[in-house]
């Protein structure tokens, strides 16, 4: 009974993963069989192709630009032209701006990426790429490969500034394969690091092994992964857990979600061996509702596997059992915290519990559970795969590996990267990520969402890693890094993150629940207007500013979870790196960068205006006096500060202070 | 409604606390929102008080307790969506369809609703209409986009009534 369900299961694995993992398992390849495992395996990953192929780069991101226009616009034309060619939907490659990306590939010849692909110009792409000359000008650059021949005129995409410092290992696959096909990423060597786990590594050896690699937790506090498995192995249980963390709820993250919908099978695979290295037999996924696509992806790639024998009964015959079961996020920013997520699961409201006990301990159902996030579970096949070594050889003392960051906000290239640890800061902004668009200066660099940080100009080169960014007053986050520019105000941004952390504070303990809220309004009495505020009324507000710091403080020590602890570091690290900004809207009433409306005094330069009444007519609160053909002028006490007239004005008159 | 409740119910069988999540977001699937009903037929599935069900949903961000619109206006206010002005993409949206984010027209064709992140925070700010992206929109292109979905459904009714 149980020989037949292993057979079965070897029957729907295609020739070379048996071969695979022969060779994985018996440790000796079979020299006759090499040969064909290598041409399967370069017609899986197209090293050849006999027909044209083109990759449509369709994750999120890339939908959203109009992929899928272009996709339907490149499926209709291949039907109308009877042109017989392979048409491939990929993850992302992590370069936002430049989407839709598509590739070609041609038979003989290297595959070729162009950027800002629209349904207008896809047809011209295509046939002249057919025509063996791809428009120059929206070419990003072409892939290396050996058995293939190269474009002349194209440079080679790893290159491309954008792509050249980084060090690609948990994304490595993103953008490039086919993330619905298994074949794909087993090809890739996928589910090897699974075979090598199971048959030849105690969980105890595997615990061991992630704790000398050094990986830490990527989801915010950094904590030894190999620890954390090593706490929950030595507590004994009859039902122990895994769980995934995919709730990325970090406004400006979004690497998991990448990972997720462009190489969900690296996941599963390092689920899969955190589980057997706990002695888990039960994985939950908790992913963000909103993250549509990826869900489906995932849910495709848990049912490829179960069929392929990864996961299940049983798996590649070593008696482990695994069941990983998604479970959707509801919307709340404090389920990242261990804790609060485990009461989610568990169907109640997203509180955390204190802790000790930790998870570890007693966690899910009471069990012991161990909560790891994507990309720390995403690094594990490659660990296991190429030993602790490879990986501790890169990154810092403190911290080794690599990072994905999420690159967005006032930013040439925004997208995703991943670069060792211990890069500076300047050269992922300024190389990687291309400066700041329109000739701007850089102002701050937001990491770590609303927990994290800004970090100015005087330090971004510092090398990050976890201990350097907790020095400036930043942390790590899960890695969304915001670029500012001279125009966004640094108080207008707390004056942001504040407002979202009081919406999020679950409510259990006051100092957060009550103290986010009232460092809220202070940062709203500093850039609110003052045209009705009595003298009282200013007192209390320098009151309050007097107060920010204290109040910091006493949010910090008095919250029992990551989220109070974290609340006030937003403002902190403001108030830190940008006090003269604050000053500037508490003392002077005006906001240097121009954000905070009410702060902001418009008037007509009498020289320049030539009484069009555009202005006057367009003016919502009727502030704007004045004859037609002579200069008009604002009353101060009507004006709402609104910006109407600036935007309508054509001679450019209307001038803010 | 109550027998198509228990139908969805029924896929669940078997359903104990830890399901609660899950069966409010498969009725809200469903009906776009959660209709008191479903509140009272999930708590006999379950055999929880309806104050325990509405403790659970309220905390949540997902769950509505109004029907959305015929199109569903979701704006993304992340940090990057921030930094590049969504805070006036928002006023532009509210404007336009002359309601607040979490409500719905009167006509019952438009819903806003306002999320922390959508994760497409490379092509800052986003929106999306009925699960359809809008990237790197402003306020001056936002009459045209939701002009589009106005005249779908304006045609769609008539074309109906016709």
């Amino acid at each position: 009974m149980h020989e037949a369900s292993v057979e079965q299961k070897m029957a729907k694995m295609p020739l070379f993963l048996d071969a695979l993992l022969h060779e994985n398992v018996c440790g000796g390849a079979d020299k006759k069989g090499d040969s064909k495992l290598e041409e399967l395996k370069s017609q899986i990953l197209r090293r050849t192709v006999s027909r044209p192929v083109i990759y449509v780069g369709a994750a999120t991101c890339g939908l959203s630009a109009g992929a899928d226009k272009v996709l339907v616009a490149i499926k209709k034309y291949l039907a109308d032209k009877a042109l017989d060619a392979e048409v491939v939907e990929v993850g992302c490659i992590g370069l936002c701006s430049e989407e839709p990306i598509i590739d070609i590939q041609l038979p003989g010849k290297a595959r070729v990426s162009f950027r800002k692909v629209n349904t207008n110009n896809v047809v011209q792409i295509i046939e002249s790429t057919l025509a063996g000359n791809p428009p120059a000008d929206m070419t990003l650059g072409q892939f290396r490969g050996l058995e293939s021949e190269k474009w002349e005129s194209v440079t080679f995409f790893d290159e491309h500034p954008f792509l050249k410092p980084q060090k690609r290992c948990v994304l490595a696959n993103c953008g490039i394969i086919d993330p619905c096909n298994i074949n794909e990423y087993l090809a890739n060597d996928g589910y090897q690091a699974l075979a090598k786990a199971l048959h030849s590594m105690t969980p105890a050896e595997i615990c061991q092994e992630v704790e000398l690699s050094g990986l830490r937790g990527r989801g915010g506090g950094g904590f030894f992964t190999g620890k954390k498995w090593k706490f929950a192995l030595q507590t004994s249980g009859d039902q122990k857990y895994i769980i995934c963390n995919a709730d990325e709820g970090d406004p400006g993250a979004f690497m998991d979600r990448a990972v997720i919908e462009g190489d969900p099978h690296r996941l599963l695979e390092g689920i899969a061996i955190a589980s057997y290295a706990i002695g888990a037999n039960k994985a939950y996924i908790y992913i963000r509702a909103e993250y549509p696509l990826a869900i489906r992806r995932l849910k495709e790639a848990i049912a490829q596997a179960e069929d392929y024998g990864f996961i299940g009964e049983n798996i590649l015959d070593s008696g482990f059992n695994l069941h990983i079961i998604i479970k959707m996020g509801a919307g709340a920013f404090v389920c990242g915290e261990e804790t609060a997520l485990i009461n989610s699961i568990e169907g109640k409201r997203g509180m955390p519990r204190p802790r000790p006990p930790f998870p570890a301990i007693s966690g899910l159902f009471g069990k012991p559970s161990v909560i790891n996030n994507v990309e720390t579970l995403a690094n594990v096949p490659a660990i296991i795969q190429k030993g602790k070594d490879w990986f501790s050889a890169m990154g810092t003392a403190g911290s080794k590996g690599t990072k994905v960051f999420a690159l967005s906000g006032k930013i040439s290239h925004t997208g995703l990267i991943e670069v060792e640890m211990g890069t500076t800061l300047r050269q992922i902004i300024f190389e990687i990520g291309g400066g700041i668009p329109h000739g701007k200066k850089y102002k701050a660099v937001q990491i770590g969402g609303p927990s994290g940080g800004c970090i100015p100009e005087e330090k971004i080169d510092i090398e990050i890693d976890y201990e350097t960014l907790k020095e400036v007053g930043a942390m790590m986050g899960s890695g969304g890094l915001v670029v500012m520019d001279e125009n966004t105000c640094m108080v207008d941004v707390a004056k942001f993150f504040m407002d979202f952390i009081q919406r999020e504070s679950c409510g259990k303990c006051i100092p957060c629940r009550e103290g986010t809220r009232h460092m809220l309004e202070i940062l709203e009495s500093i850039t609110h207007g003052r045209k009705n505020e009595s003298k009282l009324d200013t007192l209390e507000r320098f009151k309050g500013i007097m107060h920010l710091s204290r109040l910091a403080d006493v949010i910090k020590d008095a919250s029992l979870c990551g989220l109070g602890q974290t609340a006030p570091n937003p403002v902190l690290s403001t108030l830190r790196w940008f006090r003269n900004e604050y000053e500037a809207h508490i003392y002077e009433r005006k906001c240097p960068s121009g954000v905070c409306k009410e702060l902001l005094h418009f008037s007509i330069l009498e020289n320049k205006c030539v009484g069009c009444t555009a202005c006057s007519r367009k003016c919502p609160a009727g502030a704007i006096m004045g004859a037609k053909k002579s200069p008009h002028y604002i009353v101060p006490g009507k004006c709402i500060s609104c910006g109407a007239c600036k935007d309508v004005c054509k001679f450019n008159a209307v001038v803010v202070e | 409604m109550k027998e198509e409740i228990r139908k969805i119910l029924e896929k669940h069988p078997d359903s104990k606390r830890d399901s609660l999540i899950p069966l409010l977001q498969a009725v809200q699937e469903v009906y776009g929102y959660l209709p008191k009903d479903a509140v009272v037929e999930i708590g006999k599935h379950l055999n929880l008080p309806a104050s325990k069900i509405y403790g659970v949903a309220t905390f949540y961000n997902q769950f509505r307790f109004q029907p959305k619109g015929k199109n569903h206006v979701m704006v993304c206010r992340g940090t990057a969506c921030h930094v590049k002005g969504s805070l006036a993409v928002l006023e532009a949206i509210e404007q336009d369809l002359k309601i607040k984010a979490g409500q719905t027209s009167r006509d019952t064709l438009f819903s806003i609703e306002v999320v922390a992140c959508m994760g497409a925070c490379g092509l800052a700010p986003v929106i999306s209409v009925n699960g359809e992206f809008h990237a790197n929109v402003d306020p001056q292109k936002i009459s045209e986009i939701l002009d589009i979905y106005r005249e779908e459904k304006k045609s769609a009714m008539e074309a109906a009534n016709a």
